[in-house]
């Protein structure tokens, strides 16, 4: 990323985002006290809401809501509706921002080509998450209480046993431990109104049911690793590996991901976490030891995610990530986004920053500053405050919240003590490799193998 | 647009629970502050297959120790026994001493000495429930792992706040 890139993508506002998050600001302090009972204010506010989408398809029934809500009779539909509209705007802005985003890199992009799919099949467990996601509704974070959480763990618990559900029985129990973990909410000092009010809307949305995923496409041809994004909550780790994938017939190189994930426990975390995912150790093998790998027949979605099929890669030649994105991240085409997942938090785009200092939180590229997400180094890897200080060079992916923009470091060129560094979040994808770390887990044991043998022991007498 | 940090309220990704810290699980493979209670599962030192539920109340410091079949614990003469300091040491590194303390209501002196600070007494506690969540917990760790994305998790970034 260059500085001219720099400012493009910082100097003045993105038109409509601000306006745009002022209605959603105005619909997530109604969620904050409850839909059960507006004032007269938050009634506006929800008004302002369906306004804003009155142009839309959803605007007849996103203005039906708000009156019903309004009169006090809240049915599960309106709440959907709702939902529907926050996430409508949130996607605008979300495609403001990712096409300020693409302006400013020079980046192409593919565009949404697949056809609607039809709506999946009713489905009780659909429902069971639907009726807790409406109780929360009415009642408000602020109302919500221990046995309003509890009463959402078993249809959690039933929405994780089936794999077609993960992704909302996911969303639920990170959001469930959060409200758990913040009861008496009547009395908390905040509430995380922006994000609790996102968890809630996305999972309402899923809670639909999930079209089928346009057919993948097979590719074969090389993959190079880029760096990996870890994801983590108490219940779940997520792996996301973003490359560059040079078909093997030819043509511009390709953004991908290949994401893997697992179900945890909240006690295993930092660089054990890699253990719940050895199902996949080509593709660990390549993080660890900077290889590129060889595809053949991997299925790719639309979106650009690589549906991982660890028989399907091979370790290739070494490939250094840097080298990599210095010579080919400018030119490569990067994919569309699924309809469904336009929203600002999923803004997560590869870039290669050199030639900056460091100043605090922040790289400065010829006086431009870009905040860094020191909060986003996960424990996993050898990335630390200090070596991103110490840093100059770093690939990273450009993200957005709440109004800034900011870069999330996956690997870092640094000089630390007159030495030349370089750590990538995924260099401990076949265990860590710093003596002390080493060290440390040694003796505080292997969690996961711990936690096995107490499965198997108490779970089947 | 600049490079301050925006508002708590208004981040999608605002962080509201701190990952724990990591810890042995060999002894006490079960910890957790939940139902107004710091609770968890101790492994036996001499049965393999046996575990015992510790307990301590919040607010009134009361505790118990029982076996998953709810025998009560030998060692629980009126004092805590073994299986109750090890749990209370484990969340103490799991969690901090600052939280467990707060959720129990706890007042710890100079010396960080929580345990003795729990002078509630023996009362009695059913130790299914607690066996039950511990039970369910495992079942994490069978359930199989997944190759389609989870674009949600977007909303879960690793790491801790600084
Ligand atoms: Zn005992």
């Amino acid at each position: 990323m260059l500085a001219v890139q720099l400012s493009a993508l910082l100097d003045g506002e993105t038109p409509g985002v601000t306006e745009t998050l002022d209605l959603v600001t105005g619909f997530d302090d109604a969620l904050t006290h409850g839909l059960g009972r507006l004032g007269g204010d938050r009634a506006a506010a929800l008004a302002a809401l369906a306004g804003a989408v009155s142009a839309s398809p959803l605007g007849d029934r996103a203005g039906e809501a708000v009156d019903k809500i309004t009169a006090g009779s809240v049915a599960g539909d309106h709440l959907t509706a709702l939902a529907g509209a926050r996430t409508a705007l949130l996607g605008a802005v979300h495609d403001a921002l990712l096409a300020r985003l693409d302006t400013a890199l020079g980046r192409t992009r593919a565009a949404w080509e697949a056809a609607a799919a039809p709506a999946p099949a009713a489905d009780h467990l659909l429902a069971a998450a639907r009726s807790w996601l409406h109780e929360l509704a009415i009642t408000g974070w602020r109302g919500v209480d221990h046995d309003l959480v509890s009463a959402s763990s078993q249809t959690v618990e039933a929405l994780l046993a089936e794999p077609r559900l993960r992704r909302v029985a996911v969303l639920l129990d990170g959001l469930a431990a959060e409200l758990a973990a913040c009861c008496p909410i009547a009395t908390a000092p905040r509430v995380p109104a922006r994000r609790w009010a996102d968890l809630w809307a996305r999972a309402v949305l899923l809670a639909q049911g999930l079209p089928a995923d346009p057919d993948p496409e097979q590719v074969s041809g090389r993959l190079l690793v880029l760096g990996v994004d870890v994801h983590e909550h108490g219940t779940a780790v997520q792996a996301q590996v973003h490359g560059l994938l040079e078909p093997a017939g030819g043509g511009a190189a390709r953004l991908v991901r290949a994401s893997v994930s697992a179900a945890k426990v909240d006690t295993i975390t930092g660089p054990a976490v890699w253990r719940l995912l050895q199902a996949h150790p080509v593709l660990l093998g390549a993080l660890a030891e900077h290889r590129s790998l060889d595809l053949t027949g991997m299925p790719l979605l639309a979106s650009g995610d690589l549906l991982w099929h660890d028989d399907r890669a091979a370790a290739g030649e070494p490939a250094d990530p840097f080298a990599v994105a210095r010579v080919q991240l400018a030119d490569a085409l990067a994919p569309a986004v699924t309809p469904l997942d336009r929203h600002p938090v999923r803004i997560a785009e590869p870039v290669l920053l050199e030639g900056y200092t460091v100043d605090g939180e922040a790289l400065v590229l010829d006086g431009h500053p870009l905040a860094v997400e020191l909060d986003r180094l996960p424990r996993c890897g050898p990335l630390t405050p200090e070596l991103v200080a110490a840093s100059t060079a770093c690939i990273g992916l450009v993200r957005w919240d709440a109004g800034r923009w900011s870069v999330q470091p996956l690997a870092v060129q640094a000089t630390v003590k007159r030495k030349p560094v370089t750590a990538h979040a995924g260099d401990w994808a076949l265990g860590p490799t710093d003596p002390k770390v080493v060290k440390a887990e040694a003796k505080a044991g292997d969690v996961v193998a711990v936690l096995r043998e107490r499965a198997g022991r108490l779970l089947r007498k | 647009m600049s490079a301050d940090a925006p508002a708590w309220e208004q981040r999608s990704t605002a962080r509201v629970v701190s990952p724990v810290q990591p810890r042995k699980l060999a002894k006490v493979p079960f910890v957790e502050l939940a139902d107004g209670r710091l609770q968890g599962v101790v492994s036996s030192g001499s049965d393999i297959g046996r575990v015992y539920v510790s307990s301590v109340a919040a607010g009134t410091h009361t505790y118990d120790c029982s076996t998953n079949n709810n025998r009560p614990c030998g060692g629980l003469y009126g004092a805590p026994c073994k299986h109750l300091r090890l749990l209370v040491d484990e969340a103490v590194i799991q969690y901090g001493l600052d939280r467990v303390a707060g959720y129990l209501r706890a007042e710890v002196g100079d010396d960080g000495d929580l345990i003795g600070a729990l002078g509630g007494g023996v009362e009695r506690t059913p130790a299914a429930m607690v066996f039950s969540r511990f039970l369910r917990h495992l079942t994490y760790l069978e359930l199989p792992g997944a190759t389609t994305p989870v674009p949600e998790l977007h909303w879960f970034p690793a790491g801790v706040a600084r």
